[in-house]
């Protein structure tokens, strides 16, 4: 859902920085608190994918580095970070150390009941802020410089998308994973981009894809031992993203080829039409028979297409004699007149 | 009688780290011109703009619009940006871009309503757009991707209009189009600034001339100012008016 915001902000990576920057965050608070209270870790979390994020936001308006490296940067720092945190703590005299690994590759197992309603609540608080601000969010997205001439604050917009973005981010960590996270972000909003040419169906598109990923992840993990739940929930979305990218019927590879053949018998079809045209108009008789030879006037096909024109009969075989019939005559000079007004 | 100053530029100074874009710009423009910015590329017109407008943060100086502070008076002034500066594969409509010109009289939360898409479907057909209302904007070309930008601009019926370049990549007719839709507005009273790059044109479009190249050069009526002289100062090169550019 929040990831269609992501994916046409054009910062799709910055997902996969939040995720990895939220895992210091984690580190920390359980070495502060020496629980493995989720809530806490979770708000750990939180505070550290967010300082990661306005980190990068520095970055990009203080330096002239592209946003990309800011977030391979900022991306890096902080995983390593967190990783050194996790075998510090490994290292420690303490039996609670164990299943903070879990953040890493997401373990949906361990969620118990009380985190789904965390889940579901600030969901919940998610769309209402999205439905408020709908339209400051859209604006924004779209022509930043023109939102701010228009009086808002887009700072303060701004503010409020990242933040959500990296709160659903860090509310997924604990089902996907640090690694795997940007994924569960993105693919919903890729596929659904496909799909229409509409910011809200996007968005509601997204997180049906997402919702359906998940439950079917789930449901393919459970039926088998050994296979883990997060990994399959991400190849799961990323089947809908491979199905989306081939089968959307406007911006599909599937149809675009259809299209793209459909088009080419077309013209063959009007090239002929408008040959035979052409040399009927030297005739007297507009039915004037010709041999496929004389017709045969580009790179082959001439036949086949000829007998398309018998079926839809502008064209007339008399032995091996080809010859134009009114309409198709009356087809063929429509033709012309519509390309030469297309032309002009 | 002497015209109301619409637009005052005080000391402006824009610089991108050392380098000065905009030098100490003063600048007067009184209301009820239809102006062109001319200089060379980096000559900083686009920044002018910006700087104007308050996207870009100057080091120094100040914009007062009818002898207010520009914060103040923000609903009086429309702009329209150069084209390629937003993402024309955005899933939205042609009549969804035009309603966001009313956003800003909206304020936060409150949604467009009737009023608002009767104001856009106006503006709309006033560019000769209507019947693209509904149309995907990637499906748009180049010259109707511009007359959209414009139609969201004439929604927020300001009393000032910068525009950044709305030529640029444009054919013949729509660049008629568009320049008659601006002299229009100029009868109206209105008060346009455009970025325009097409020195041809400027005295057969514009009545007034701005010459920018990190300093003014020169500003003033385009039948006294716009003469090789200056052109030369601000190109640098010995220019000709008749010669091609």
């Amino acid at each position: 859902m929040l990831g269609s915001f992501a994916v046409l902000r054009k910062q799709s990576l910055l997902g996969d920085a939040i995720s990895h920057a939220a895992l210091p965050g984690i580190a920390i608070a359980f070495l502060i608190t020496g629980a493995k209270d989720t809530n806490t870790l979770l708000i750990g979390a939180l505070i550290s994918g967010l300082i990661g994020t306005f980190w990068i936001r520095g970055i990009i308006t203080k330096t002239h580095l592209k946003s990309d490296t800011a977030l391979g940067l900022i991306l890096s720092l902080f995983f390593g970070f967190g990783m050194l945190l996790l075998t510090f703590i490994q290292k420690q005299p303490n039996a609670n150390q164990a299943g903070l690994d879990k953040y890493l590759f997401g373990q949906a197992a361990t969620l118990v009941e009380s985190d789904v309603w965390l889940m579901a609540i600030v969901t919940g608080i998610c769309l209402l802020v999205m439905f408020t601000f709908w339209k400051e969010f859209k604006i924004l997205l779209f022509d930043a410089d023109y939102t701010k001439t228009l009086g808002f604050n887009t700072k303060f917009i701004d503010i409020l998308i990242t933040t959500f973005i990296v709160l659903a981010i860090v509310l997924g960590l604990q089902t996907v994973g640090v690694v795997l996270m940007s994924a569960m972000l993105l693919a919903p909003a890729a596929a659904a981009r496909q799909w229409t040419n509409s910011l809200s169906v996007m968005v509601f598109l997204a997180a049906i894809f997402g919702a359906f990923s998940g439950v079917f992840g789930t449901a393919i993990s459970a039926s088998q031992n050994n296979l883990s739940t997060g990994p399959v929930i991400v190849l799961v979305a990323a089947v809908f993203v491979a199905f989306s990218f081939i089968f959307s019927p406007s911006r599909g590879l599937l149809f675009k080829q259809i299209r793209f053949i459909k088009n080419r018998r077309d013209l063959e079809l009007h090239k002929t039409l408008a040959f035979m045209h052409h040399i009927a108009e030297t005739h007297q008789d507009i039915s004037h028979p010709h041999t496929i030879k004389l017709l045969n006037n580009f790179q082959g096909y001439t036949k086949s297409t000829l007998q398309k024109l018998v079926e839809k009969d502008y064209v007339k075989l008399n032995g091996n004699m080809w010859s134009l019939t009114k309409t198709g005559f009356e087809t063929a000079e429509n033709l012309y007149t519509k390309q030469t007004t297309e032309d002009e | 009688m002497k015209p109301k100053i619409a637009v005052k530029v005080d000391d402006l100074t824009v610089a991108y780290n050392y380098k000065p874009v905009l030098w100490d710009i003063d600048l007067e423009i009184p209301e009820g011109v239809l102006m062109a910015i001319v200089g060379p590329n980096g000559a900083g017109k686009s920044t002018l703009i910006k700087s104007i407008l308050g996207i870009l943060k100057p080091i120094a100086g100040s914009v007062s619009i009818y002898g207010k502070p520009y914060e103040k008076q923000r609903q009086l002034v429309a702009y329209v940006p150069q084209k390629g500066s937003v993402d024309w594969d955005f899933p939205t409509t042609a009549l969804d871009v035009v309603m966001m010109g009313t956003y800003g009289s909206l304020g936060w939360i409150k949604r467009p309503g009737q009023k608002e898409k009767k104001a856009a479907l106006e503006a709309l057909e006033k560019v000769g757009m209507l019947a693209f209302k509904g149309r995907q904007i990637s499906q748009l070309s180049g010259g109707q991707q511009q007359r959209i930008f414009l139609a969201r601009a004439l929604v927020q019926n300001a009393a000032i209009y910068f525009m950044d370049e709305p030529f640029q990549g444009v054919d013949a007719t729509t660049e008629i189009a568009i320049i008659n839709i601006l002299k229009e507005l100029r009868k109206a009273g209105k008060t346009v600034i455009v970025v325009h790059h097409d020195l041809q044109t400027v005295p057969e479009y514009f009545d007034w001339v701005t010459f920018l190249n990190v300093k003014k050069i020169a500003t003033g009526p385009v039948k006294d100012i716009f003469n090789d002289d200056n052109l030369t100062k601000t190109y640098g090169i010995n220019y000709k008016v008749s010669i091609q550019e």
